[in-house]
């Protein structure tokens, strides 16, 4: 009895197996039916790949250097709330350096007591912490302030990626090297070719900074940072100095380029605001999305991301009408402070048009604006921080589009 | 026996955590904050020995930079390093660092830390100089006669030195409640 009642279960699950793979592939290899031998996989490895069947890729903005741009998340295809460390989005400002770890030093100098030079193993010796984080690039969604953005989500949103990152409290480090009286700023400075530096407010390095080694499990990659960064939680990436050499203790800020030519937000009246750390509350939706096609009319699950720099999301709703109507999603739990948030809302595609877009409110109660009040207040030349509501159109045909 | 070790013990261990340093690291060497990207402050502080003229630093961005940057500095594969002064304010604003960076130091830093783009590093203290001038000069910041150096840089007066504002978000939508 219980044998043959195992062997009609079994065929059941093959048949299913079986037309699963060659729905996804004509040739595909399925998993053993009744009376088909089995074929042994590909050997243990010891480093894992992806499938081979798996293409989702970062998207890179041409650029005439190659050595310095940007290349995005796939947000529509990503599932969860973590960032593969391997589709982290990237913004570089002069190629990836390669930094033998062995070699690496951090040097702490400027108005401190005792200056100081630490090895990796160093670091490593200090007690550690790790942190879900969401790093989000102070341009990401630039395309949004000018009239038509751009017709996707990893385009238009995907400089923002989510990892559990873990490294050593900077205030602790900073302890070691008796900070001056008079310090107010540190300059930090990376390793790669351009020695890309920002000043960060002396405040904020001794609150909540990771000087960051591991990334989702492992050692930072070297497109984030390998083998050191600054890990701010809520703070524009730019901020976020990668492949970190230098932590100079000062009494003002330096006006480094990247702080004034760039990162810096350009406001109707020609005045530029600067220091412009904090990433506000933003919310997208991921699916349905830019260039993506429903495969009919019927019940989906809409979903996306919502993420703030001032802390955890509390609430993200979704309207299908262009604004007129909201309604509440579903946020996934554990809902972490500064880092990417899922939600998920069932909803019915009618055959007929839909603008669909979604509202993040965070917990100091600050609610996602809309483009035109962004517009109204910043104008259209601001360039970067662009947080405002992004509307999808879904259209009769179920072809998904830019607004 | 063992348990009342562990609660003697624990509290010792906690005290030990908040009191003491960990002492670890070295002290860093001048050599090697020399070696640091030398930062330089918008008062100038940290700018080297040397000095450069704007006949000079013509022949460097000739040399160094044009192919990137255009023989006039309008800009090419890099950015343009000339013009758009008065534009801020416009639909069309155009940034440079003759409209936009509001010190000459950070044009010293940049160009020092990062230029030429493809072999940064490559200048000396008086190369620097001199193509700062040049570029300073192209934008009618200097006259074509001024010397540049760790004295006369950190006075030159960019156009939009006091163009820059302090962050005053949140400035759009429902403001969150002051914090406590
Ligand atoms: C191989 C090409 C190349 C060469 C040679 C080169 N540059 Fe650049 N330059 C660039 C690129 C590309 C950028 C933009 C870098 C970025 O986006 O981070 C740039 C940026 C700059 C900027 C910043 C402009 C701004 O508004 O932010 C300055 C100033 C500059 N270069 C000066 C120089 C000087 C001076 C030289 C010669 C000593 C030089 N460059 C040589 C390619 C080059």
């Amino acid at each position: 009895m219980s044998v043959s009642g195992r062997s009609s279960r079994r065929r059941m699950l093959g048949f299913g197996a079986a037309l699963g793979g060659g729905l996804l592939s004509g040739n595909a290899v399925s998993s053993a039916a009744d009376g088909v031998p089995g074929q042994l996989g590909i050997p243990l490895g010891p480093y894992g790949e992806r499938s081979p069947f798996e293409k989702v890729a970062r998207w890179r903005r041409d650029t005439k250097t190659p050595e310095t741009g940007s290349s995005s998340t796939p947000l529509q295809d990503s599932v969860g709330t973590i960032t593969p460390s391997s589709l982290h989005y990237e913004r570089h400002h002069a190629g990836i350096p390669t930094l033998d770890p062995a070699m690496h030093r951090l040097v702490i100098h400027g108005m401190v007591d005792r200056p100081l030079s630490l090895t990796m193993a160093e670091i490593r010796r200090l007690p550690s912490v790790s942190r879900t984080l969401v790093l989000e690039c102070g341009g990401n969604s630039g395309s949004e302030w000018a009239p038509k953005g751009a017709p996707d989500v990893q385009r238009s949103f995907g400089l923002v990626s989510c990892s559990e990152w873990t490294g050593v409290p900077l205030a602790l480090v900073l302890k070691e090297v008796g900070i001056q009286a008079g310090a107010s700023w540190v300059i930090a400075e990376g390793a790669d070719a351009c020695r890309m530096a920002r000043s960060i407010p002396l405040a904020k390095a001794l609150d909540n900074i990771l000087l960051a080694y591991g990334q989702n499990g492992e050692a930072i990659r070297p497109a984030q940072g390998y083998p050191l960064r600054l890990v701010i939680p809520g703070w524009e990436g730019n901020a976020n100095v990668k492949w970190l050499h230098s932590l100079k203790l000062t009494g003002q800020p330096y006006m480094t380029r990247d702080e004034t030519s760039k990162y810096s937000d350009l406001m109707p009246d020609g005045k530029a605001r600067i220091f412009t750390f904090q990433m506000e509350a933003k919310s997208v939706i991921t699916f349905p999305s830019g260039g993506q096609t429903l495969a009919g009319t019927g019940l989906y699950e809409l979903t996306g991301l919502a993420w703030s720099g001032r802390g955890r999301i509390e609430r993200v709703e979704i309207t299908s009408d262009g604004g007129r109507s909201w309604v509440d999603a579903e946020l996934q739990e554990p809902r972490l402070p500064i880092a990417l948030t899922r939600f998920r809302l069932p909803w019915r595609f009618e055959g007929k048009e839909a603008l669909i877009a979604s509202r993040a409110t965070d917990e100091s109660g600050y609610v996602q604006p809309t483009r035109e009040a962004l517009i109204a207040v910043r104008g259209t030349n601001s360039g970067y921080h662009f947080n405002g509501i992004k509307l999808w159109k879904v259209q009769a045909d179920g072809t998904v589009t830019n607004v | 026996m063992f348990s009342l070790s562990v609660i003697v013990l624990l509290p010792a261990v906690a005290l030990a955590a908040q009191q003491e340093k960990y002492s670890v690291g070295r002290p860093a060497t001048v050599e090697q904050i020399r070696g640091l990207g030398a930062a330089i402050a918008p008062d100038g502080g940290g700018l080297p020995e040397g000095s450069g003229t704007v006949a000079a630093g013509r022949e460097v961005f000739a040399a160094r930079c044009a192919k990137c940057h255009g023989e006039k500095a309008a800009g090419d594969i890099g950015p343009a390093l000339v013009g758009g002064q008065g534009t801020l304010a416009t639909v069309k604003p155009f940034k440079t660092v003759g409209s936009f960076w509001p010190h000459a130091t950070t044009v010293w830093d940049y160009v020092n830390r990062a230029m030429p783009f493809n072999e940064p590093g490559l200048l000396k203290p008086p190369e620097v100089y001199a193509v700062v001038a040049y570029i300073l000069s192209l934008n009618g910041i200097i006259g074509k006669d001024q010397i540049m150096d760790a004295k006369t840089l950190p006075k030159v007066i960019m156009p939009n030195r006091d163009g820059f504002v302090a962050d005053p978000r949140p400035d759009v939508g429902v403001k969150p409640a002051k914090k406590k």
